[in-house]
């Protein structure tokens, strides 16, 4: 699939809460032409600190409106700024990028384990997964029931399971103590988050055996395989995870203790 | 339409626009942006006698108008180079220039060896400026007699364009231009990154897994449209001036202040067509200006102010 250089425009661009904001984005090019895990690098215009590009999972698309949702988390300057975009904005986008998820088998049971900002491949995946018969459920982890993002949408695709911090929804703790994945009533896991979450499951998921693939956020520079800035040692060595993943089977990665 | 074509040392140019090394991969990376072939030239990724893996993630750190990089030479060795890359690269219509890397005189010499016999590689860049190398290097490039050495040892066994890539992180870049020349080199690039550093605050750890890396982007464009200025008035050779060069406008003071050429380099991180859109844009400005070679506009700063 090439990869192209797209100006979008903003269609809407909705605050979910102080912290996580989604924007909606079409453009004169085909800008849907992207798997569940795969990335867009978005530019960031207008802010004196921000360089580089933000690399960004796609969180939604619809096919028919050329149109592509990204979910997107406040953490720096880049966000921030990408944060007061509103409708009609124009926005860069090199898109598609990286690897995306392996859609499981038939008579596969799969769990999406997801926490904060990494729900987002993950819904797009669950729409792939439905859209091709697959069995699946959501474990999604967050600090507290103000975080849960577009708690409906998930469950409207499978069903949802849910942790937090403080308890203030679903089962009080993280995602590696909930019941359903300790059940291990599954054949693949399919996870995005923080690192300490995706080595936690990773590391669940070697005990049993059990195929998993993780989608990594390691810090990038150009997106496109030539920098080689965001690697990740795998058995085969040092990997772009910008081109080589940024979802990964965990039997490549050099996780296992 | 402006005559474009510049002379590196015997290497003929189409335009005066390249890509860096360690910006552009071997090419194909960038194929789905750009027609490589409307380059004057791509320097690819730089490239050791073995197989390197580099140095530890996190390798890369965003600063303000700029970057830090650690890589540190990641590459699949020479050997790897000429059985998989060099046939892929050899249909390029353009130059294709190997950035050659070792931790000993020995090493360059066998690089460059091994480089004399790719009939359709017109050039290499020596690099003696890598900061993030433990051996070699930059060690190499901030060293005069050091540099004088390699040079001379290289040029008695490659027998086409030699470019010697020069370190800025040095106290007279005129001093290493001039040795360059003296060993027979072609043509001299300039600047490599500058040695930076950067910290977490939140972590109190250095944000780069090797403390210090190199500096690039547009935070040291001043520094590099300076020491390319001073070399260039320092020899006669070429002088190929890189340093934060993001856009046309960049380009063009570059090749005032006397660079014949111009590498593009981390810019094409954020925009992987900017080398092709630069040269679009000199042309542009030459036809605007009513100039019809670049080699009249090369140099042609204005430093008496009238």
């Amino acid at each position: 699939m090439a990869k192209l250089i797209a100006e979008c425009r903003v269609v809407s661009a909705r605050h979910l809460n102080t912290e996580y904001f989604v924007i909606t984005l079409t453009s004169d090019r085909l800008i849907t032409n992207v798997r569940a895990g795969q990335f867009v690098q978005v530019r960031v215009d207008g802010s004196r600190d921000t360089f580089l590009r933000r690399p960004l999972s796609v969180y939604d698309l619809d096919r028919d409106k050329n149109q592509i949702r990204l979910l997107i988390r406040i953490a720096g300057e880049g966000t921030r700024t990408l944060s007061e975009l509103s409708e009609d904005d124009s926005l860069n986008i090199i898109t598609p990028l990286g690897k995306s998820f392996t859609l499981p088998p038939e008579g596969s049971r799969s769990l999406l384990v997801g926490g904060g900002v990494g729900v987002a491949p993950l819904y797009l995946l669950g729409k792939e997964l439905k859209e091709a018969d697959r069995d699946f459920s959501f474990l999604l982890g967050y600090r507290s029931s103000d975080q849960i993002i577009e708690e409906e949408s998930f469950a409207s695709l499978a069903p949802l399971h849910l942790t937090t911090d403080d308890g203030s929804s679903g089962i009080r703790g993280v995602v590696t103590s909930h019941p359903v994945i300790l059940s291990g009533d599954f054949t693949h896991i399919y996870t995005c988050g923080p690192d300490l979450m995706m080595r936690r499951v990773a590391s669940l998921a070697y005990a049993s055996g059990i195929e998993c693939e993780v989608s990594l956020e390691n810090l990038m520079a150009c997106g496109i395989g030539i920098c080689l800035c965001c690697v990740e040692p795998t058995i085969d060595g040092n990997l772009n995870s910008c081109t080589e993943g940024p979802v990964f089977n965990i039997k490549r990665l050099k996780w296992q203790i | 339409m402006a005559d474009l074509k510049v002379n590196i040392g015997g290497m003929v140019c189409k335009n005066p626009v390249m890509t860096a090394s360690g910006t552009c991969g071997f090419g194909p990376e960038l194929e789905d942006f750009i027609d490589i072939s409307r380059l004057g030239a791509i320097v690819v990724k730089g490239t050791t006698l073995e197989n390197r893996e580099g140095n530890p993630y996190p390798r890369m750190a965003e600063t303000p108008s700029g970057m830090l990089n650690a890589v540190g030479l990641q590459n699949r060795g020479i050997d790897y180079f000429i059985s998989n890359t060099y046939p892929v690269v050899s249909r390029y219509d353009t130059n294709v220039v190997i950035n050659i890397n070792g931790g000993t005189i020995d090493d360059y010499v066998s690089l460059a060896a091994r480089c004399n016999d790719l009939e359709m590689i017109p050039a290499i860049e020596l690099n003696i400026s890598c900061p993030n190398v433990k051996m070699g290097g930059m060690a190499f490039g901030t060293h005069l007699p050091t540099a004088r050495e390699v040079i001379k040892k290289v040029r008695e066994v490659y027998k086409r364009t030699l470019i010697v890539k020069l370190s800025p992180n040095v106290t007279s870049i005129t001093d290493f231009a001039r040795v360059s020349e003296e060993e027979g080199a072609d043509a001299i690039s300039l600047i490599n990154t500058l040695l930076g550093m950067a910290i977490d605050l939140k972590t109190r750890r250095p944000s780069l897994s090797t403390i210090t890396g190199g500096l690039s982007g547009p935070a040291i464009k001043p520094v590099a449209l300076r020491m390319v200025w001073q070399a260039a008035g320092a020899v006669k050779i070429p002088v190929i001036g890189m340093g934060g060069i993001m856009n046309t406008r960049d380009a063009l003071e570059f090749l005032l202040a006397g660079a014949t050429a111009v590498q593009v380099g981390t810019a094409i991180f954020i925009e992987p067509d900017a080398p092709v859109k630069i040269v679009e844009g000199i042309s542009q400005y030459l036809d605007d200006n009513g100039i019809d070679d670049v080699n009249q506009f090369i140099g042609a700063l204005n430093i008496s102010g009238k």
